[in-house]
């Protein structure tokens, strides 16, 4: 984009072609080394606008090189014979481009890069992606958690990136603009946008230290002052003017408006100057008022990087596996659960036994417990994972068959409601509808919802309370307090007893944080009526019942 | 009446016994010694079962007799951990014991493949002298879980058999067997009269009069919930640094050996009631451990297990460990333990120059049995003529190892022993000789290296090195 820039503003210089080319032949064989990507990286439509530069660039090059080797009249001749030629030529191939790309759904890009173009295009074709948490769009107080300070500087480098403004400063122009709008779609690119803003404001706060250091230097008694005289007229208004903004800075000791000020102030003098042209006009302000802004200005600094090391040390380097609290006479308490449950499935089940879980423990499963799982974080394969998901949101006979047809034989489910624990599989149960729905029709998500809300009490559908992650999830949860109150959801169960047909249960954690079951045996007979293909009239010899009906709660 | 006539049979089965065994083997050394009195009590309270055998034995023959035979079935045989025996002196106030040497032996005319141990008395007993004896033995894996699956429910029962006779080549006048099982609860046991079971103890006995090799089998099905503890392999391995500091690395391989586990696990029960529900399984394992231990860690494959405790006084230290889960039947755990102990309590000089490390054999959980135990002692470079010496038969070899700046390696003495029991618990010495300058090896390594170091950058930034002027 910025090529295209300097392009059509006619700052074409023989450093942009060696900056640009290079770059894309390289960045292509880069990308197309990774596996995931592949020849991806030459053939999705995402690809194709940096190639369109990349034969633009190589035109303009050569039209320049003609340029300077023919007389201006051959150029003429040669331009027109040229562009002649090349428009059929170009129209025809973008005729045929343009019948490849519109020939795919998506228009060739991929589902997650259309999502960074149109942010409600996951939400509607592909839950999984919208799932992720990395994905929803930020909200503002997470910029100011995640750039803290910055925040303030950004506009102010951009207003500084204008002043002269070259082919490095309309590129940082560019990067911030096309960043900011990005990181606004995904929370995930506020990692690219970060070095934007770090450039930027770097930009602003250099400018800010030029225009106080030259202040303080001019201003030393027995320096000599060139530009003293010449400033006097501008010094005057320079001095009402802050002399104002300092006792602003006073009150409110904030540097934004000031500097804003200030900005605005250098401006109309940076531009006079520049226009003139004959005296270089710098502004000078007074010397107490500069040496507090730079005390200021460090001091700010320092608080930046406070913030960002302990942003490093809290927020982002929680390892969640091994969670700590502290009890109320100071020692720690460690839930270890993870790990527990981790270290039994190793040493416990068979090496060819398939483990079963929701898709975030895919990679520890397979790390620490060294058994094979179904679907884990790499989340390639979208069917497997709805697969999955409808069998954790449908009735434990439905969804014996599906894991039973995946060969699996334990199935590990994460249930915080004992300890408090929040990120557990309950709360991520609608996701699990909502993939699950997006693959299987006969999943729908409102048959979960009690008057379009999410519950596990007694108001809870039924096909919320029958469904397997409910009851893996409680199952003799009610034995632990009598009353079955979940502390997540801060609310008694719906359904409090009930028996497990076709799974048992083989281990719970100590804080019942993961909870692993085994898959029942078929039965060897199956008595009774074999001729009702009705699910609900169940052709098993099981005495099973449904929550309703009985009063009995253990049958 | 009915003594008299038992006494009566007694007298004639005795001397029809000792006609015979005078016409079956004329050389062999059996009929030289009988045995008066044999009171066996045998321990059931916890996995490793501990039989204390008193026999009070007498010469019958002119010949001097300077060692007693112990007999033992072969299936006993291959479970046996360790065979004690002790001689008491003095009369009942001042008694004490002497410690007696057992080695294995073979008797050219065994039975059935009896294997033998033969005690070596102090002083050969004369015609007509007798001795007392206090043997112990203490046999593994010899409890058999029945029903070998239970629920979690479920109580362990285990079988136990044995003979209510005690094997013997020798003719033994009476004897007693006394059982003491941990509960008061035994579900069945075989009967000899005369037998009698009251509280916590099973006695067989007294039998008069039994001739050599009587074996008479008996199985007792009891309730034994104690920790089956087992730990499959255990590596020790032992590294000395003249620094100052022995590092100890243990790698354990454990597994509950008991009934297996079938079925659920319910934690709510577990938790809720744990009288009832997994009575046979446990949870912490406690080591003991040297005092003045440091930089203690208890870690498995995935990382660093948080559930320990360690307390230590001047005299010993405990480590309480907790698996990361509570061990039912067939269930298992590995996990590695580490420590540093100073140097200045286990490495001493010998009378002859020789260093020796005196440390102790075993394994340091308490109650449990060791499968294959293997302790590797890596002796510092330089070391030469190792030799080790232990107070029962181990395997030995040597092996080397290159650790942080080795140049020829250190040596390593590997011993190792099937069948371990906490009674093993004894020190050993490892002997080896060392010069005193070769401690100057390493630091005058390190020391030449950064000097050869900045020689080379002193050279290269005096020296002109540019291809052209």
């Amino acid at each position: 984009m910025h090529v295209l820039l300097c392009i059509v503003t006619g700052r074409y210089s023989s450093r942009l072609y060696i900056a640009y080319a290079p770059l894309v032949v390289l960045g292509t064989l880069l990308a197309a080394l990774v596996p995931v990507v592949g020849f991806n990286a030459v053939m999705t439509s995402e690809h194709f606008a940096s190639f369109l530069v990349f034969i633009i660039i190589h035109v303009v090059a050569l039209v320049y090189h003609v340029k300077g080797n023919l007389s201006p009249r051959m150029f003429k001749v040669a331009v027109t014979l040229v562009v002649s030629v090349g428009l059929v030529v170009c129209c025809a191939m973008i005729a045929v481009l343009i019948a490849l790309v519109a020939s795919s759904p998506t228009k060739g890009w991929s589902g997650r890069s259309l999502s960074l173009l149109d942010p409600t295009y996951a939400s509607k074709y592909i839950p999984i992606i919208a799932s992720v948490s990395e994905h929803q769009p930020p909200t503002w107080p997470s910029y100011f958690m995640d750039i803290n300070v910055l925040a303030f500087l950004v506009p102010a480098g951009i207003i500084a990136c204008f002043l002269p403004l070259s082919d490095a400063s309309s590129f940082v122009v560019l990067y911030i603009v096309t960043a900011v709008y990005f990181s606004g779609v995904m929370v995930r690119l506020m990692l690219v946008f970060a070095p934007a803003a770090c450039i930027m404001s770097g930009i602003a706060l250099s400018e800010a230290f030029n225009v106080l250091t030259r202040s303080i230097k001019f201003q030393l008694p027995g320096s000599s002052g060139i530009s003293q005289s010449g400033d006097t007229s501008m010094n005057t208004e320079g001095e009402q003017n802050d002399i104002a903004k300092t006792e602003k800075m006073d009150e409110t000791a904030k540097e934004r408006p000031s500097k804003k000020n200030k900005r605005k102030e250098k401006e109309p003098v940076v531009k006079a100057s520049i226009r003139s042209r004959i005296e270089r006009r710098l502004l000078v302000l007074p010397l107490e008022a500069s040496v507090i802004a730079i005390i200021l200005l460090v001091l700010l600094g320092a608080f930046y990087v406070v913030h960002c090391v302990w942003a490093a040390a809290e927020a982002y380097s929680a390892p969640s596996i091994v969670l700590t609290t502290y009890s109320r006479e100071g020692g720690l308490h460690v839930f270890d659960d993870f790990r527990e449950a981790y270290a039994w499935l190793s040493h416990n089940t068979e090496v060819d036994d398939k483990v079963a879980s929701w898709w975030d423990y895919g990679y520890q499963t397979t790390a620490m417990a060294n058994r094979t799982v179904i679907v884990d974080n790499n989340t390639w394969n979208n069917t497997h994972i709805a697969t999955v998901g409808t069998a954790m949101s449908s009735p434990e006979k439905a969804a014996w068959e599906i894991f039973n047809s995946l060969d699996v034989k334990y199935v590990l489910v994460v249930f915080g409601g004992l300890v408090g624990y929040p990120s557990d599989d309950i709360n991520k149960f609608l996701w699990m509808v909502r993939i699950g729905g997006g693959v299987f029709p006969h999943i729908k998500e409102p048959d979960y919802l009690r008057d379009g809300q999410y519950r596990i009490d007694s108001q809870a559908t039924p096909t919320m309370l029958n469904c397997l992650m409910y009851k893996l999830s409680y199952y003799r949860f009610v034995e632990t307090d009598g009353k079955a109150f979940d502390r997540v959801r801060q609310t008694e169960i719906g359904k409090k007893y009930f028996k497990l047909t076709h799974f048992e249960e083989v281990f719970t954690t100590h804080h019942w944080m993961v909870r692993i079951y085994k898959l029942k045996p078929p039965k060897n007979r199956i008595r009774g009526k074999t001729k009702k293909s009705k699910s609900k009239a169940s052709s098993t010899s099981s005495p099973k019942r449904s929550g309703t009906g009985k009063r009995n709660p253990w049958h | 009446m009915a003594r008299s006539i038992s006494m009566e049979a007694a007298g004639l089965t005795l001397a029809f016994l000792i006609l015979t065994f005078l016409t079956i083997s004329a050389a062999s050394s059996t009929n030289q010694i009988q045995i008066l009195n044999a009171e066996r009590r045998i321990d059931l309270s916890s996995h490793i079962v501990k039989v204390f055998l008193t026999l009070k034995v007498e010469n019958v023959m002119t010949a001097p007799a300077s060692e007693i035979v112990l007999a033992f079935p072969p299936a006993q045989a291959d479970h046996l951990a360790l065979v004690k025996a002790q001689a008491a002196i003095g009369k009942k106030k001042k008694k004490s014991y002497v410690h007696l040497d057992v080695n294995p032996t073979e008797l050219p005319d065994a039975p059935n493949g009896t294997k033998y141990f033969s005690i070596s008395l102090l002083n050969p007993l004369s015609l007509g002298e007798t001795a007392t004896l206090e043997v112990l033995y203490i046999l593994t894996h010899s409890l058999k879980p029945f029903p070998a699956e239970i629920s979690q429910s479920e109580s362990q029962l285990v079988y136990f058999r044995d003979s209510a006779l005690i094997l013997s080549p020798y003719h033994v006048k009476q004897q007693t067997t006394f059982l003491k099982t941990p509960s008061t609860k035994v579900e069945s046991f075989t009967r000899v009269e005369p037998t009698k079971f009251a509280g916590r103890e099973l006695k067989y006995g007294p039998y008069e009069d039994r001739p050599p090799y009587s074996f008479s089998p008996v199985t007792v099905h009891l309730e034994n919930n104690s920790p089956f503890a087992v730990v499959e392999e255990l590596l020790r391995e032992v590294e000395i640094s003249h620094w100052g500091n022995i590092q100890i690395t243990e790698h354990y391989k454990l597994v509950h050996a008991g009934a297996r586990h079938k079925g659920v696990f319910s934690r709510v029960e577990y938790q809720s009631r744990p009288s009832f529900s997994g009575t046979s399984s446990f949870k912490h394992l406690l080591a003991s451990l040297p005092p003045r231990v440091h930089s203690v860690y208890y870690r498995d494959d995935i990382g660093n297990i948080s559930s320990s405790h360690l307390r230590s006084d001047y005299r010993k230290s405990e480590l309480e460990i907790e698996p990361r889960y509570p061990l039912f039947g067939g269930w298992k755990a590995t996990f590695v333990i580490g420590y540093g102990l100073p140097l200045e309590d286990f490495l001493f000089e010998s009378p002859d120059g020789k260093r020796y490390l005196n440390f102790s054999f075993g394994c340091p959980l308490a109650e449990t049995v060791v499968d294959k135990l293997t302790i590797k002692v890596v002796l510092p470079e330089g070391s030469k003529d190792p030799s080790a010496a232990v107070p029962f038969p181990v395997e030995q070899r040597l092996e080397t190892k290159y650790s942080y700046l080795d140049v020829v390696g250190r040596t390593v003495l590997v011993l190792e022993k099937k069948n371990v029991v906490p009674e093993h618990i004894t020190p050993f010495q490892v002997y080896y000789t060392f010069k005193p300058i070769f401690m100057l090896a390493e630091p005058l390594m390190l020391a030449s290296v950064f000097f050869l170091f900045f020689v080379a950058c002193l050279a290269y930034l005096h020296n002109d090195l540019s291809i052209r002027k």
